[in-house]
């Protein structure tokens, strides 16, 4: 039996909606921290543009066109949840899963290429800016994968069809992040 | 059987597993209950506070009579006694202060205080103990690895905590900071749980300003924490990658750059204050409006004023970095913020009075700790104003003057509070009344002291005397006998206070055995939590007897009433 207070919203607003957007803005200030210390220090380095010359802009302008696309499906996820559509629901999911671990395999990529020409995290500040800001983005990448993988699961046997939107919610979180970093990591030489 | 016969079978099975909970001893550690997992916290603090306390006694020993070979600790070494003031300061602030006020009175308070049966996530919330759990065995571990524990002071500033060159303990210094991290996540997913919680279930009628203050405050002190704690986050990331992959974030030889730590440090680090501070305000008006016996002086002004506190609180961190090189004019806007975040300050301490002004007052055990830190903090803040100004900062850094001004704020909120609570909420938490004269004499027995060791100290630092010194012999214009004999008095004190807290211990264990049945309500109290039985069951109140909210908690003395509380759950 659940406990009453989970069947409750004084405020009207489901309480898995209310905690996806707490853990959000946990995360904006976590993201924020790190995004805000890369500005200041490289506002204070211009010489960073010449590491900044080795990023792969095209690789980056892929990677952000597979993520929005991931998007894209999530919200169609979403909406075949709300019309009752476990099934349509998982599987719109399931190809969410498949833009994330496209998204991974690029990155792994451009990362290997990456190390294997010397631009490892320790080789200046600008790299070690880098692979911090955008693993910790991948981190999140993964998890929001593997939490997908559940919540479609369950979906497909057209059970907890409220999570759909709640992951949703979190994943084009994840989606912003990247449109954040993608300008301050590759465009900006 | 069929398939769905099993099925159906299984599912019963479950309800009622989840009715019941786990039994045996597995009930204790593996439950959902909010009150399990607020006593786990409660008992995990202050099993901390022990070792804290021992770290205190054992460092306070060495700076008394220096070189002795301390009874059980032996002779304290440099490394060992940074090692012993590093940790005793983390562990009193995160694992005595924020466990204790923030996760268990928080725990156990929301969801009984705002009439609901249990948490909104009661899994999530047993997570967040487990792992706030690792978090302290990661970090009693690391005084115990290869080199020693980490020794570069709370704040962890590099390249001090980044190069393991240069504080001699690699694997110490990287384990303190991945067991910090960990306990962060812990309140961060315990403090969602108390928001939502707060937000979405409340009993029915019950309004926003019908919500008991400390439990605002304690939502409010999450949300602090939730909002200032992300940078550090990020900047831990960063230090853990300087120790451990040799990058360069905080190395000036690499571009790094060490005052960026500072900045990230102390934008958690002064909210943090308000984090711990804000439930031991809540924790104290309350207690003082059952013992005034009079309606809270002001609840709304309090609620906003608690809000104004925490929006400035994001504003005031570079006081601690006044000497760190930053700009004169920085420095002047900060010393502005700072003085000003004392006028909400003083704003919910005059609240305070205004309640105690013409109430029938009941001086209590609890009621005595409520009293105490107030004057005690009171202190702390007034001292607060030299440091916050820039002028008079540039002499007081690091010197004992700092190290006494936050044992008057810490001390009241994490020790003087959480006994205030404590006392308060034992009978129900136990369901027997505490010894009150044994209360009593614990409780002159702590606050006595308490100020003999920390006034002493107040002196020494306007001697000009510096923290983070082992041995203040090799200092000679430190080392007169007029300075050995302040030190010593702060010693004595210390181990006179701590003789004292024998006496709680015993009061809790006699009290829990024999004491008199507290019944419901021993304090005539109005909130919810005094409407079940003492302890409350499982799910707080029979399924069909959940509390109705009709009016708000401080509904004391009211004239038309010949009983002089109202409780919220009575319909008028």
């Amino acid at each position: 039996m659940k406990p009453i207070a989970t069947t409750r919203s004084a405020t009207g607003v489901p309480t898995g909606r209310l905690a996806v957007w707490w853990l959000l803005a946990s995360e904006v200030v976590i993201f924020g921290g790190l995004l805000g210390s890369y500005l200041m220090m490289r506002l204070g380095h211009p010489e960073w543009a010449d590491a900044a010359m080795h990023t792969n802009t095209w690789i980056g302008a892929t990677n952000t066109f597979v993520l929005l696309t991931s998007s894209f499906t999530a919200v169609l996820a979403h909406q075949a949840a709300e019309k009752g559509d476990g099934k349509k629901a998982a599987g719109l999911l399931v190809l969410t899963i498949g833009g994330a671990l496209t998204f991974l395999a690029i990155k792994s990529f451009e990362w290997y290429t990456e190390i294997s020409h010397g631009y490892t995290i320790t080789a200046n500040n600008f790299w070690s800016f880098y692979y911090t800001a955008a693993g910790l983005h991948a981190l999140h990448v993964i998890a929001g994968a593997i939490i997908m993988g559940f919540v479609a699961w369950d979906a497909f046997r057209g059970r907890e069809l409220q999570r759909v939107e709640l992951i949703g919610i979190y994943w084009h979180f994840v989606d912003v992040v990247w449109i954040f970093l993608f300008p301050l990591l590759y465009i900006a030489k | 059987m069929s398939d769905t016969a099993v099925a159906l079978q299984h599912d019963e099975h479950d309800a009622h597993a989840g009715h019941h909970g786990p039994q045996g001893i597995l009930k204790y550690l593996w439950s959902t209950d909010h009150k399990v997992i607020a006593m786990q916290y409660l008992f995990t603090g202050m099993f901390m506070a022990v070792i804290g306390g021992f770290m205190a006694y054992v460092f306070r020993m060495q700076l008394a009579f220096p070189g002795i070979s301390v009874p059980g600790f032996g002779q304290v070494s440099p490394g060992e006694y940074n090692a012993l003031v590093t940790n005793h300061g983390t562990i009193m602030i995160f694992w005595v202060a924020m466990p204790v006020l923030v996760a268990a009175f928080g725990n156990y308070l929301i969801p009984l205080m705002i009439g609901a049966d249990d948490m909104v996530f009661p899994r999530i919330n047993r997570l967040s103990y487990q792992i706030f759990l690792l978090s302290a065995l990661v970090l009693l571990g690391s005084l115990f690895v290869q080199g020693g524990g980490f020794g570069g002071a709370w704040t962890s500033y590099p390249p001090l905590s980044a190069v393991g060159a240069y504080n001699q303990t690699q694997l110490g210094s990287s384990l303190w900071l991945i067991a910090v991290a960990l306990e962060f996540v812990a309140f961060l997913l315990g403090g969602i749980n108390f928001i939502t919680t707060l937000m979405n279930s409340r009993a029915p009628g019950m309004k926003a300003y019908d919500i008991p203050l400390v439990a605002w405050m304690i939502v409010i002190a999450s949300i602090l924490f939730m909002l200032s704690v992300g940078p550090l986050i990020a900047g831990a990331v960063m230090l853990l990658f300087d120790q451990t992959l040799g990058t360069g974030f905080y190395d000036p030889a690499r571009g790094g750059d060490p005052i960026l730590w500072q900045h990230l440090f102390w934008f958690f680090g002064h909210p943090e204050v308000y984090v711990v501070l804000l439930p031991a305000i809540g924790i104290t008006i309350d207690i003082i409006a059952t013992f005034a016996r009079k309606k809270v002086f002001g609840y709304k002004m309090m609620l906003y004023t608690t809000v104004a506190t925490g929006v400035l609180s994001f504003f005031v961190w570079a006081h601690h970095q006044f000497v760190a090189g930053i700009d004169p004019r920085m420095a002047n806007v900060f010393t502005v913020t700072t003085l000003l975040i004392s006028v909400p300050i003083a704003e919910l301490l005059f609240v305070i009075i205004a309640t105690l002004y013409g109430g029938s007052i009941r001086l209590t055990t609890p009621m005595l700790w409520a009293l105490a830190f107030m004057a005690e903090f009171l202190i702390g803040g007034v001292t607060g104003i030299f440091l916050g100004a820039s002028g008079a900062d540039i002499y007081f850094h690091d010197t004992y003057f700092v190290l006494a001004h936050f044992h008057y704020t810490f001390f009241p909120i994490a020790i003087i509070g959480s006994f205030a609570a404590f006392t308060y909420w034992f009978p129900k938490m136990f369901g027997k009344m505490m010894d009150e004269r044994l209360g009593k004499i614990h409780f002159w027995g702590t606050v006595i002291p308490f100020n003999f060791i920390f006034i002493p100290l107040f002196v020494l630092g306007m001697g000009g005397q510096h923290r983070r010194i082992y041995n203040y012999q090799h200092f000679p214009e430190l080392a007169s006998a007029e300075m050995y004999n302040l030190r010593e008095i702060a010693t004595y004190a210390l181990l006179v206070m701590l003789t004292f807290q024998l006496v709680f211990f015993f009061n809790c264990i006699k009290s829990w055995m024999n004491g008199k049945a507290a019944g419901r309500n021993p304090w005539q109290s109005n909130t919810l939590e005094w409407t079940t039985e003492s302890p409350p069951p499982h799910g707080n109140w029979p399924v069909d007897e959940m509390p109705n909210v009709y009016r708000g908690p401080y509904e004391y003395a009211h004239p038309d009433r010949e009983e002089d509380y109202w409780p919220q759950n009575e319909p008028s």
